[in-house]
């Protein structure tokens, strides 16, 4: 098992230097560097510039500097010194920042994961076991449909639907008299009555396919001769149904943390801009209309080493469930 | 499907192991090629048939655009912002108690809320608009070329407006900007679809057919696409289009940007494919009668995967058009006066406004809903007949 999580943790290494260098292709792209920018704003709101202080950031920041040796400065601040820039929006260290916003990202996606996880399992099993029943068909319909409708679509009218029939305005996670309150019950309750459209939203197009999946998975379990001889001997269903074929058709759910949880960050991206969540996702889109590039390039980079590390996750998960995986 | 049709002259030896339903012309089917058993293994799911139509129909709307369309999707009316939709009624009375056959909306009477200043138009039940098939309207040039002023649908008069399926804010109608839409979003999912697929097949042939550290390369490089989340990568890319760039700029390099991140998915099935014919026999044949190793991956190999390729292109371009859609929606991809899907939806951002005007959210919403799921469909329904000699 041990050789099997460092093969695995030396296979990650190459996938995360090129998502840094995607990430930081992305903070080079648009025209002038850094500097040209801030230069920019500080003319736009009258600030008067101080030759010393550019000339001290164009150093600190090698902008005179070959690309590869820029590359080199900003990935070795990152990984020795946590430093990922400065937002010249903000006027804060990009780092300061960031975290408080990725925190709030990974919390909607863990959610949003529980939800597919806790929607999916028992829909699965019943669609698996009374195939092309009235109830199997309406679940596949919306699945297709759950499939098919953008997220920044469904959210949209989710809002649209809740501001009609509930009177209710949605958007962030708190109501404003809560925002600065303490922790107590009732802003619990209120952030569960936010949270459930942004978890909704993101959740509906994985629990479709999981669902879609485990029905494949358990159909083909439920045909083997050990479930037709559990069932002559006289096992009751349920325990026909849970001990076995069930068990061996989670494993998707467990791999699914590698492939939905890209697709939930992804998706908490637009959500949380269309619903003004807290998250990474307004943060960046800002960011990246303002060209604060530092701000952006490292949403990026994080939001993909978040997905890496769920897929390792997924994958250790997984190794320690199926021997089959971690022998190979 | 144009090319389904064909069938190869020569007859097969190998006995049938046809999965067709039997008491049809056995004879036709053992001789039948490949593509003739796809068609028949497709055309028997109704469900995928029938979002081929769809597509086909979606893609026809995309090509006449402007003779479809009832009016110009920039002309805009002041005095008509956000009025509902106008019902289409096929009888009106004749003035002698009874009805006479007469298409025609009713036109609108308009009341401004004393309080909130908020104009309301409700149907004048006196005011008839005849509405003319084939009519004269506003000029415009079929496919910037062929002058023309024959509308499909529209008010007999020409200065009158109709508003089938309601107004914007500025008093523009809905349903010219919907069809004129069509054409960029369905059009951005194919050139997209194209591009990802000269991307995807090339990597996927090249990481298949020679395996060894070519096939490690392309492995890490798909690995690192397509392990990126990516919504925030294209927002990303689609930020540093410059604002000075002209429309048509804009609208190909955004079609690059969604297909960037799209031939992934591609490449592993094309390597997948590849990986598996390597060794088949037909290969191992050419490769002795000398073909060099060009002509055994594009005369050999490439042709045997094309109904696969298919399957996976037509559920990639939902992908793109969702994309494009997305981008628009955020003000980082296709801006007015380009009329897309995405930038239609744009509209309907502010919650207040689709509250006053839901139309803005329905059709937009509803087009790229019917479009993604029947591409969906048809996809699926391409990938199970892609294999007419499997179960």
């Amino acid at each position: 098992m041990l050789k099997y999580i460092i093969k695995r943790l030396l296979y990650m290494i190459p996938t995360l230097i090129g998502m840094s260098l995607i990430a930081f292709m992305i903070i080079q792209l648009p025209p002038g560097d850094y500097m040209t920018s801030v230069l920019a704003s500080m003319r736009d709101s009258g600030v008067t510039v101080d030759e010393a202080q550019i000339e001290r950031m164009r150093e600190t920041y090698g902008l005179d500097d070959p690309v590869y040796i820029q590359y080199f400065k900003w990935i070795t601040n990152i990984v020795f010194y946590g430093d990922f820039g400065f937002s010249f929006e903000w006027g804060r260290p990009v780092s300061e920042l960031i975290w408080e916003r990725m925190g709030a990202t990974l919390s909607v996606s863990v959610a949003a994961l529980f939800f597919v996880w806790g929607v999916s399992l028992p829909i699965g099993i019943y669609s698996a076991v009374r195939r092309h029943s009235i109830g199997d068909h309406v679940f596949t319909f919306f699945g297709f449909l759950g499939l098919a409708i953008p997220n920044f679509i469904l959210a949209l009218t989710l809002m649209y639907l809740s501001y009609k029939y509930l009177g209710q305005s949605v958007g962030g996670l708190q109501s404003p008299e809560f925002a600065d309150a303490p922790w107590s019950w009732a802003k619990l309750g209120d952030l569960l009555a936010h949270l459930w459209i942004p978890v909704v939203v993101i959740g509906t197009a994985g629990t479709a396919s999981l669902i879609r999946i485990l029905r494949a998975n358990l159909t083909d379990e439920l045909n083997k001769p050990y479930v037709v001889t559990a069932k002559a001997k006289g096992l009751p269903e349920y325990k026909v149904l849970l001990k076995y074929p069930v068990r061996i058709a989670l494993n998707p759910f467990v791999s699914a943390i590698g492939w939905v949880l890209p697709n939930l960050i992804s998706g908490v991206t637009i959500t949380a801009i269309v619903l003004n969540l807290p998250t990474a996702g307004p943060l960046l889109l800002r960011a990246l209309i303002s060209q604060d590039m530092y701000l952006a390039g490292s949403f990026i980079l994080l939001m993909g080493v978040l997905t890496l590390v769920g897929m390792l996750i997924s994958d250790l998960l997984l190794a320690l469930l199926d021997p089959r995986i971690r022998f190979n | 499907m144009s090319g389904t049709k064909i069938i190869h002259k020569e007859l097969e030896t190998a006995p049938a192991l046809s999965p067709l339903k039997t008491g049809g012309d056995i004879g036709s089917i053992a001789a039948a090629g490949q593509w003739t058993l796809i068609w028949h293994k497709f055309t028997r799911n109704k469900v995928a048939v029938f979002a081929g139509v769809m597509i086909l129909l979606f893609y026809f709307v995309g090509i006449f655009v402007e003779f479809l369309a009832p009016g110009l999707p920039d002309k805009s009316k002041p005095q008509f912002t956000y009025a509902p939709p106008q019902q289409l009624e096929w009888f009106a009375p004749d003035g002698e108690g009874g009805t006479k056959f007469l298409p025609h909306v009713k036109g609108y009477k308009m009341e401004v809320d004393p309080v909130a200043l908020r104009r309301t138009f409700t149907a004048d039940e006196t005011d008839i608009i005849p509405i003319g098939f084939f009519v004269e309207g506003p000029a415009y040039k079929l496919w910037n070329l062929i002058p023309a002023d024959r509308h499909l649908i529209g008010p007999i008069d020409k200065n009158e407006t109709v508003y089938f399926l309601g107004s914007d804010k500025l008093g523009r109608d809905l349903l010219s900007r919907l069809i004129y839409g069509t054409r960029v979003s369905m059009s951005i999912g194919l050139l997209g679809v194209c591009m990802s697929l000269v991307l995807g097949v090339v990597l996927g042939a090249l990481s298949g057919f020679y395996g060894g550290w070519v096939d490690m390369l392309i492995q890490r490089i798909i690995e690192v696409v397509s392990s990126m989340p990516t919504i925030p990568l294209w927002l990303g890319l689609a930020a540093a289009i410059p604002l000075t760039w002209s429309p048509l700029q804009v609208y190909f390099v955004i079609t690059i940007i969604v297909s960037l991140l799209a031939w992934t998915g591609l490449a592993r099935e094309v390597r997948g494919r590849f990986y598996a014919l390597r060794g088949e026999d037909f290969v191992v044949a050419a490769r002795l009668d000398g073909s060099a190793e060009r002509r055994v991956i594009f005369r050999h190999i490439l042709p045997s995967l094309t109904s696969h390729i298919l399957a996976v292109i037509t559920l990639a371009l939902p992908v793109m058009i969702v994309a494009e859609t997305a981008l628009s929606f955020l003000g980082i991809g296709l801006k007015p006066p380009v009329v897309s899907w995405g930038v239609l939806l744009q509209d309907a951002q502010n919650i207040r406004t689709v509250a006053t005007a839901p139309w803005l959210l329905l059709w937009p919403a509803g087009a790229v809903v019917v479009a993604v799921l029947s591409f969906n469909f048809l996809g699926d329904g391409l990938r199970d007949a892609a294999d007419p000699y499997g179960d």
